[in-house]
């Protein structure tokens, strides 16, 4: 089996490619084949974890584009989901749309509106900027309680269930395809958006804008179409929630959301994608742990269990507290790391 | 006629004069240098140039072959870019959690087309053109030596390959005009060598208009067609290198003497 060793392009387009090395592309067959056997083997309790991880992977990668590439710092990651819920919801409860047309309108309607709010970014830096997203929250979340006439204010709203071909989407088992097809192809999508121009220009924003702006890249467009890209995908996460589930609630997409997926891509790694994957199942499967830790616990030691709910903010922070301290660059660098020693195995010295 | 003319330059920040009144023209195919102590204003003129300074009064003109003339003063950086010109910065501004050649693929950003969502599904037109523009990098990195740095992260590298490199990102984008702030700062004596002999074969093999400030004026004299000297935002001396080696004023800037009291 070949590593990096003894692997030489000789096309530029060999080069170029998303997985250059063979052991790259047997490691991404190994995860396919894990991921198409998996609804199959595991029960309705862990498919269901893994739609939620699905989601979370579309938003944060969603918001990772703007965060951990551009640069951009945003609080308003749970107002654009629910810009992308409410208006996939609305859509079809309204107007009647086909499921499929209403997902896509409220992509492009997130879209929209993440390029509003993002306008601020054009002026604004850093903290500053933050605080600016975060009135965009703050707006989204009173509309969506107080604008009774439209969003139902704070009672849910109740869609139909999506249908394709006579089979509800859904459930359980069928949403995993779904959810699967999305997040890979959102991952796919930005993958391929960093290794080309625009993509380039979005990190080169982020490094040293001054020096983005001399070499030609207009920063005004650019900010905005990362706001406008980042959204997009938000809102396809936020939408992907509303058929999920079937209920729109204004709960989910609290400033709570916002900062629990800010917590994804910093656990997982800013400005990486294999990072947004990462965070989003730790961020995920974290509470169901401490669950599970729980009523594992309930009959041999009570006392432990019935403390763990409220622990489980705790552990949270301290996760996040840890990853800041021992690796701000996430899981996606200790993963890189593993992935280093390897790379030249079997020699010792390091790419780079 | 110059390729680049400044003429009357004014530029203040708050009750400081950064630029009074300055103005000069560039040559096509010229190595010109633009000298003067600290504080003289040569980074303003070169900040004007590439509009990151807006000066209050003057224009800047840059004249293309074919005749037609832009006013850089009105346009934004990125404009003044794709009309071909390119710098680098004294503190050197790199990206720097990118690769060398992700920098250099930066260069060509006003030549290549392609929005997000062409490079996002990667189709065949942006795949051609990635893979067309990454030729043309690798023949800049060929130029300048860069070829076993390629893929290595530019944060991670030596200060003397830093300056190399923002140089090949500037040179990427194929420049008219090639500005240059302090491209020897901080450099040994062999690395000034290389880097001067650099910035010749960019004149001479690639046929690029160079502005340089340095403050090594051994290796100014020795390179430039050329020499404006500045002081306080004005010109003071101007011609080949020898004629402002020996103008009276220019010795007074550097020495700090005033005319009367000499």
């Amino acid at each position: 089996m070949s590593l990096e060793c003894g692997v030489f392009h000789t096309r530029y387009e060999s080069d170029m490619g998303l997985r250059p090395w063979p052991m790259q592309r047997i490691r991404l067959a190994v995860f396919a084949v894990f991921v198409l056997v998996f609804p199959f083997v595991a029960g309705p309790y862990w498919v269901d974890l893994a739609n939620q991880i699905a989601i979370a992977t579309v938003g944060a990668i969603g918001l990772n584009i703007l965060v951990g590439y551009t640069g951009q710092i945003s609080l308003g990651q749970g107002a654009f989901m629910a810009i992308g819920a409410y208006t996939a919801g609305l859509l079809t409860l309204n107007l009647g749309l086909p499921w499929g047309v209403s997902i896509a309108l409220a992509c492009v309607f997130t879209s929209l509106a993440g390029t509003f709010f993002g306008l601020p970014s054009l002026r604004l830096k850093g903290l500053y900027l933050a605080i600016a997203t975060l009135a965009a929250q703050e707006i989204v979340e009173w509309a969506m309680t107080h604008w009774t006439a439209v969003t139902g204010g704070t009672e849910a709203i109740v869609i139909p269930a999506p249908r394709l071909f006579g089979v509800r989407l859904n459930s359980t088992f069928a949403f995993y395809w779904f959810g699967v097809l999305m997040a890979a192809g959102t991952a796919l999508f930005a993958a391929n958006l960093f290794r080309t121009r625009m993509g380039r220009a979005f990190v080169a924003v982020r490094d040293q804008d001054i020096a983005a702006s001399v070499i030609g890249v207009n920063l005004f467009r650019t900010k905005l179409l990362a706001f406008a890209t980042s959204s997009f995908f938000v809102g396809l996460a936020g939408a992907m929630i509303a058929y999920y589930r079937t209920i729109i609630t204004w709960e989910r997409f609290t400033l709570e959301t916002s900062i629990v997926y800010l917590a994804m891509i910093i656990v997982g790694g800013l400005g990486s994608i294999r990072g947004s994957f990462f965070g989003a199942v730790l961020i995920t499967l974290l509470p169901a742990l401490i669950n599970n830790a729980g009523r594992a616990l309930q009959d041999t030691a009570p006392v432990v269990a019935n403390l763990l709910p409220y622990a489980q903010q705790a552990v949270f922070g301290v996760v996040i507290i840890l990853f800041l301290i021992f690796e701000p660059k996430g899981l996606s660098k200790l993963w890189g790391n593993v992935k280093d020693y390897f790379h030249v195995w079997p020699f010792a010295y390091r790419r780079g | 006629m110059p390729v680049l003319e400044l003429r009357d330059l004014s530029l203040r920040f708050g009750g400081v004069t950064a630029l009074a009144g300055f103005g000069m023209e560039v040559h096509n195919g010229e190595l010109l240098a633009l000298i003067g102590p600290n504080g003289a204003g040569k980074t303003s003129v070169l900040n004007c140039v590439s509009g990151l300074y807006r000066a209050q009064e003057g224009t800047i003109t840059l004249t293309e072959p074919d005749g037609a003339s832009h006013a850089l003063h009105r346009l934004a950086p990125h404009r003044i870019a794709a009309l071909g010109v390119a710098r680098t910065f004294q503190n050197i501004e790199l990206f720097k959690h990118m690769t060398v050649l992700e920098n250099l693929m930066l260069g060509r950003h006003v030549h290549m087309r392609g929005g997000v969502l062409s490079g996002g599904l990667y189709l065949g037109r942006q795949r051609r053109a990635e893979i067309e523009h990454r030729r043309y990098v690798e023949e800049v990195i060929d130029f300048m030596n860069l070829e076993p740095l390629r893929s290595a992260e530019v944060g991670n590298l030596a200060y003397g390959n830093q300056r190399l490199v923002e140089m090949a990102r500037a040179l990427a984008l194929d420049p008219r005009i090639l500005l240059l702030d302090e491209p020897t700062a901080g450099m040994n004596a062999e690395e000034k060598e290389s880097m001067a002999r650099f910035i010749l074969d960019v004149q001479e093999e690639r046929g690029v208009t160079v502005v340089v400030i340095d403050h090594d004026i051994d290796v100014i004299m020795d390179i430039s067609d050329r020499v404006v000297v500045l002081d306080f935002g004005r010109k003071i001396a101007e011609g080949t290198p020898d004629r402002v080696r020996n103008d009276p004023a220019v010795i007074d800037a550097y020495l700090g003497r005033t005319r009367e009291t000499a």
